[in-house]
């Protein structure tokens, strides 16, 4: 359900307009959704609105908590075949 | 009757129903905008029917009709798609493309200046090809009866002696290969339908194949098939030879070759590219022992330098296309149930 | 992609894959109910059940507005365009969904009705501004995450005076349909349906934060866990439900964390109060009638409500007997319980509505899982 893309702002226009780049796609959407936005920032486009900033520390924290859940383990089986 | 005696005035002009009538605004349509520009010695025999040379090997023909919208579209237009989709059906058996023809229908008010950028690009299609446009009907219907043109185009070709490409010799083992990236020319039609229009630098991969194929049969005669996965994709082709030939194939995401646009076009639309028109690419299956050899050649190719390997034939009575994704789990490529369309959920 | 490639990396999936393993505890069951098609889809498409151990099973849920839009709206849609000759703008996702006497609105369109497909109520209102001797009706449909746009048109359309604009609005609304879900006789002790936790909707959660599904985690025991759209996501989520599971709690966590908040969106709330308010109920497909769980226009913008623009007639809509699509909206059967999926029932001739979106339950069954099916295997065996 509800099918949204991050893509990067490159362009404000008027009427809470905005031109958003996805690789080289680029596509007029709707900021009218969204209270403060700026050229770069990641939004997440649904039916050619922007219905929420994407957080490029949350982004990044989630793919270390995915990657650690991994890794912990081979480390922690690692130091403890070490230690053996 | 000024037309007439002015010849068509092209640049104001605009299709009318004296146009298919059978008088002179047809003859003088068909001696300035279609002998002009697909002029060669067979068309200009002026007969009703075009006289051939006979020919060494089995014939191969194919027709094609074609209705797209918009007609001109980034890398193409209705014409060249027209020239080259009949010439790549003839090619996927193998065959040297030799002659085309080409039928027109006309909606009455169409602009005659779009007929002839139209014509011209069929020319220079077929030009480039070197396969001559040898004979040719018009018809005009009434405006609201047509949606501005629909082209025809019929080709014969001739087959190599030792070559046998036939879909029926599919078997379980042999390698399936791509000559290149999937989804361009249904990307580039979207980018410039209403409702849809985004910008982008793809363009339509539209071109004549035989060249390659040529290549490729030359290398390696006993290439068990070839197919232009044209509408519904890769996906649709791939189902198609499973179905008649009666077998599976596995395939490998990572392998398919695929432009970050085109990737990134699908996701905003909700589109799935394997499912997504091409119409410069062939699928080929061979021996998996020719596989490397025929890449080699396609690669060396202008419209095969992406070529890759993407998959295996293998065996299963209930046909099914499965793919090992790029995320470490397996999906069924299933068959596309009507025309893929854009999607919000 | 940046925040979607990453999101879909293979090397991390594995090292996911073993960590769910290694504390999936193997005397037990776990049942997940991803409430949302984009979760469906996302499941199917990369393969993601096989990268979960034996005991981890996804049950999929109603979260699929094509899927749960009944009959009569459709028909009701359809007659917009047929006998009011209004121009229907419609997601392409509505098209092809059969409706009474597998009427759908791309037949009607082959008829000769005016249906044309958008991809955003902007395009609607072009052609609203584009065709001004012709009533234009957008076919909103939709959950949380679709209706703002619906909202922001509407009041685009009384900024510009648009009068030839209007709305038929079918926003439904997600936790009453999560509560209805786990308040039915489905989930009563002993009961059929067997869930013990939900993924909860990335987008429509990007709309209105984390916090309203915590009374339904209270209320109800069971753990819910806001999860993107990307099978990474999806599987740190079942992994973060699997350690509520095995640690006895029910809480609302939040995996989403780089677009969904607690609060949600405000503007777009606030933008979608000013312009709707709560149906007292709404009929779903499959659900049947839910309290307050859809929106209607409320009376200030009643101009451009297509409900009271038009009137459409009654009408004797039907389900195709023996679809099983109500039951398995609710998660109670499975698409191969029901005995037209696979014979009279394929995506190439659609009976129930599960089959039609490419996120029902049935559609994606058929197209990425039915190889797993116990049946096709021992075909396959034999």
């Amino acid at each position: 359900m509800c099918l949204a893309i991050p893509a990067i702002v490159t362009a404000l226009e008027d009427d809470d307009m905005a031109v958003v780049a996805l690789e080289g796609i680029k596509k007029r959407i709707s900021v009218a959704l969204l209270d403060e936005i700026e050229v770069g920032d990641y939004v997440l486009v649904h039916v050619g609105y922007a219905l929420h900033k994407v957080s490029p520390e949350e982004a990044e924290r989630t793919l270390q908590l995915m990657a650690e859940a991994g890794i912990l383990k081979e480390e922690l089986e690692e130091i403890s075949g070490g230690a053996a | 009757m000024n037309m007439v005696d002015k010849g068509v005035s092209i640049r104001a002009g605009s299709v009318d129903m004296t146009h298919g009538g059978g008088g002179r605004a047809m003859a003088e349509l068909i001696a300035d905008l279609f002998q002009r520009h697909l002029g060669n010695p067979i068309l200009a025999q002026g007969n009703d029917g075009a006289l051939l040379e006979p020919q060494n090997g089995r014939l191969v023909m194919s027709t094609d009709g074609h209705v797209i919208s918009p007609l001109f579209f980034p890398g193409g237009d209705i014409g060249s798609l027209s020239v080259h989709g009949t010439l790549n059906d003839v090619a996927m058996t193998g065959a040297r493309p030799l002659y085309l023809t080409a039928g027109f229908i006309l909606e009455e008010g169409f602009p005659l200046a779009d007929l002839e950028r139209i014509v011209m690009s069929m020319a220079r299609a077929a030009k480039e090809a070197g396969v001559p446009i040898v004979t040719g009907d018009t018809k005009v219907v009434e405006k609201g009866k047509g949606d501005g043109v629909f082209i025809t185009t019929t080709g014969l070709g001739v087959v190599p002696d030792g070559v046998h490409v036939s879909v029926e010799c599919a078997k379980p083992g042999q390698a399936v290969l791509l000559s290149g990236s999937i989804g361009d020319h249904g990307v580039a039609i979207l980018s410039k339908r209403e409702s849809l229009e985004f910008e982008t630098e793809i363009r339509s991969d539209s071109a004549a194949l035989h060249g390659m194929v040529a290549a490729m049969v030359e290398a390696v005669p006993g290439i068990a098939v070839l197919r232009d996965p044209t509408r519904g994709g890769l996906a649709a082709t791939l189902n198609e030879i499973a179905r008649t030939a009666n077998v599976g194939m596995m395939l490998d995401e990572a392998m398919i070759p695929m432009k970050p646009d085109v990737a990134a076009a699908c996701e905003l639309l909700g589109l799935d590219p394997l499912y997504v028109a091409n119409e410069g690419k062939l699928v080929c299956l061979c021996d998996a022992g020719d596989a490397d050899v025929l890449l080699e050649v396609m690669r060396a190719h202008p419209l095969g330098g992406d070529a890759a390997r993407i998959g295996t034939v293998i065996d299963d009575d209930v046909n099914l296309i499965q793919m090992k994704t790029g995320f470490g789990g397996t999906r069924v490529v299933d068959w596309l149930a009507g025309e893929q369309l854009p999607r919000i959920c | 992609m940046k925040y979607v490639d990453e999101f879909r990396a293979g090397d991390l999936a594995e090292k996911l894959a073993r960590q769910i393993a290694s504390e999936a505890s193997a005397d037990r069951t776990y049942h997940f109910m991803e409430f949302c098609g984009g979760h469906t889809h996302a499941i199917f498409r990369y393969g993601v059940q096989d990268l979960m151990p034996e005991n981890v099973h996804f049950v999929h849920g109603p979260g699929c507005p094509v899927c749960v839009l009944p009959v009569r709206r459709l028909d009701d849609a359809v007659e917009l365009a047929e006998k009011h000759g209004a121009i229907l703008c419609s997601y392409g996702d509505m098209m092809r969904v059969p409706g009474t006497k597998q009427r759908s609105l791309i037949k009607a369109k082959a008829d000769g009705a005016d249906i044309r497909m958008v991809y955003s109520t902007l395009d609607a209102l072009k052609i609203a501004r584009d065709n001004p001797d012709r009533q234009v009706v957008f076919f909103a449909i939709g959950f949380e995450t679709t209706t703002p746009p619906t909202a922001v048109a509407i009041k685009q359309a009384e900024a510009e005076g648009l009068e030839n604009f209007s709305v038929f609005c079918n926003h439904v609304l997600t936790p009453p349909a999560i509560g209805h879900i786990l308040d039915s006789d489905d989930f009563a002790p002993g009961g059929p349906a067997k869930i013990d936790g939900f993924l909860g909707p990335s987008h429509v959660s990007a709309v209105i934060g984390s916090k309203p599904y915590e009374a339904a985690a209270e209320k109800y025991q069971k753990p819910v866990v806001i999860a993107g759209f990307e099978p990474l996501d999806v599987m740190q989520s079942v992994l973060m439900l699997i350690r509520q599971v095995n640690e006895g709690r029910a809480e609302v966590e939040n995996e989403y964390t780089r677009v969904v908040t607690r609060e949600g969106n405000r503007k777009a709330q606030a933008l979608t109060g000013e312009v709707l308010e709560l149906r007292e109920s709404f009929e779903w497909r499959g659900l049947g009638s839910v309290p307050h769980s859809a929106l209607r226009i409320r009376d200030a913008y009643a101009f451009f409500d297509a409900e009271k623009r038009f009137t459409v007639s009654e009408k004797q809509s039907r389900e195709t007997k023996s679809c099983e699509c109500p039951a398995i909206l609710r998660g109670v059967k499975k698409p191969t319980d029901c005995k037209l999926f696979g014979t009279v029932c394929t995506p190439e001739n659609p009976m129930g509505s599960c089959m039609v979106s490419s996120e029902g339950a049935c559609a994606a069954y058929w197209t990425y899982g039915r190889f797993r099916d116990p049946a096709r295997q021992k075909a396959d065996a034999a």
